[in-house]
């Protein structure tokens, strides 16, 4: 017998995984995402009374689609206007609804969730928290802390985009074939963040991880979709060659382990090989875009037998190619750390200096990180402590705050018999 | 369902009568309105007199007040409209797209409001 406990964070897990896909199932019974996520709700909050008592059933998702379907139904028998169309709406719900052992048989309509959730219509911001709630399942604490918003705030974000979805025709289908090349983009954008949420680790590993694999799948779907779209496959090269270091990015103890000291041997030759053919198909067919510089950036890390053996002067060609199309600080940022390498970590801090990134950066956590690292490799060890403080101050995930303690403890002992 | 398609300009800012762009201009909004028409998607559309001639009133404490003018001062003014019956918003903007003035103002999709 399992203790409440260990119910409670399965059922916890359960919902998380499983959240997006049960979510875009019931929202295709009626089109109507707002329904739709109340019901779902609904159920979990059931599962959560029933669950502790009788253990999980055997099919706990049928379990909670067919619980959502009832508590949808109770909600349109409530709607007193115009009740004959609810009623017809809860037949109509009541008739397509898939029996229990069938559930793994219904399409997965994930897709239209995501671009109803990306639709134009809504601001970005709107788009992608939406898309993390829904797809990803995220909680709204979650999102917020990713956009460094207060939680009310994420809350209310997300109400309003609901209610849009709700009243102004955004309807729950994938966009026609002639709209399908512009939405992609803010698609493809949005996904990346959730790759990104999954690789970065604001909470539990084990989840993140799958978010990760879930960001992959999602845009392998796309990349069916769309065999012409170049940044789909140069997303997906970028999110492989990424996520095949994964296992060498933690320790034994879930410890931050950074490129520098990561044994190579634990990387994922299969997706780095997948990832660096989809780098030359796409560098190959054209310009590349954004994320196909990304993946190839990270190709060159993939490919360099050890970190000092990287070719950085290549890599720093390429951070200036992705500055001319991406003239974001994060970019100046990542190409001072390659600089550092490609000639000295001195020249490196100058330049990222001179551009002025800094005062764009004061609140991103790796700005920090990398000039204490800058600095530290200097012997500027009194200036290194200073940054990893600001650093660590940003920084969530304990394994990194463990790393950057131990760093900073490095630099501040180095800088005690001179100072 | 329905939908509003709000035309808002600067005044002046468009073709102005009697040069070579205002043929044009006028023969691509009777084209789209015929489309529109011939769709069965129009349910009305009409241009508006300008701002100058537009009178705002409002009645507070049983008192009515009239004012001349339009009700906001802005740049922007609205200079007409569609009401159209449409699949859902992203056939909505496809149409908003293809109203000519739609390239130097903007055009405001607003759904109608549906009481049952």
């Amino acid at each position: 017998m399992q203790s409440p406990n260990q119910v409670d964070a399965q059922i916890t897990r359960l919902i998380r995984e499983e959240w997006g896909r049960l979510l875009a199932v019931l929202t295709g019974f009626g089109g109507d995402l707002s329904l739709a996520e109340d019901c779902l709700h609904d159920a979990v909050v059931a599962a959560l009374q029933t669950w502790p008592e009788t253990g999980l059933p055997s099919a706990p998702d049928a379990w909670l689609i067919t619980t959502a379907r009832r508590k949808a139904i109770d909600r349109l028998r409530r709607v007193q206007t115009n009740a004959s169309k609810a009623e017809a709406l809860a037949f109509w719900q009541w008739q397509n609804a898939p029996e229990a052992e069938e559930l793994q048989t219904l399409p997965d309509r994930r897709l239209e969730l995501i671009f109803t959730c990306c639709h134009p219509a809504l601001d970005e911001k709107s788009r992608v928290a939406l898309t993390l709630r829904a797809v990803g399942g995220l909680t709204t604490s979650e999102i917020a802390a990713a956009f460094l918003d207060k939680q009310e705030a994420m809350a209310a974000r997300l109400t309003r985009a609901k209610k849009k979805i709700a009243s102004a025709g955004i309807r729950f289908r994938l966009p026609d074939a002639e709209d399908l090349p512009g939405r992609i983009d803010g698609v493809l954008q949005v996904i990346y963040l959730i790759f990104n949420e999954g690789h970065r680790g604001s909470s539990e590993q084990l989840t993140r991880t799958d978010l990760a694999e879930e960001a992959i799948r999602l845009v392998r779907i796309l990349s069916t979709c769309l065999p012409d779209h170049l940044e789909t496959k140069g997303l997906l090269a970028l999110m492989l060659l990424t996520d095949a270091r994964r296992l060498a990015r933690k320790g034994p103890s879930g410890a931050f382990i950074p490129l520098e000291e990561q044994k190579r041997s634990r990387w994922d030759r299969g997706k780095i090989r997948e990832g660096k053919r989809l780098v030359e198909t796409v560098l190959k067919a054209g310009p590349p875009g954004a994320y196909a510089l990304q993946a190839a950036i990270s190709a060159l890390h993939a490919e360099a037998p050890d970190f000092a053996r990287t070719d950085w002067t290549q890599i720093v060609a390429l951070y200036d190619l992705l500055w001319k199309l991406q003239p974001n600080p994060v970019v100046l940022l990542n190409c001072a750390v390659a600089q550092s390498y490609a000639t000295d970590p001195s020249t490196a801090l100058e330049q990222l200096e001179a551009t002025g990134a800094g005062q764009h950066l004061q609140a991103y956590q790796p700005y920090h990180a990398c000039r204490a690292d800058l600095l530290a490799r200097q012997g500027r060890w009194k200036e290194a402590t200073v940054a990893y403080d600001r650093a660590i101050v940003l920084t969530e995930a304990p394994e990194e705050v463990a790393f950057l303690q131990a760093r900073r403890e490095a630099a501040a002992n180095s800088g005690q018999p001179s100072s | 369902m329905q939908f509003m398609l709000l035309i808002y300009s600067q005044e002046g800012s468009g073709p102005q009568p009697g040069t070579d762009e205002f043929g044009p201009f006028i023969g691509a909004y009777m084209g789209f309105t015929q489309k529109m028409k011939d769709e069965g998607k129009l349910i009305s559309g009409e241009g508006l007199q300008p701002v100058a001639t537009a009178t705002t009133l409002s009645i507070r404490n049983g008192k009515t007040q009239t004012m001349d003018g339009p009700f906001a001062e802005t740049k922007e003014q609205l200079g007409g409209y569609y009401l159209l019956e449409l699949a859902d918003l992203d056939e909505a903007l496809k149409c908003a797209a293809e109203i000519p003035t739609a390239n130097y103002g903007r055009i405001e999709v607003r759904p109608v409001a549906v009481y049952d």
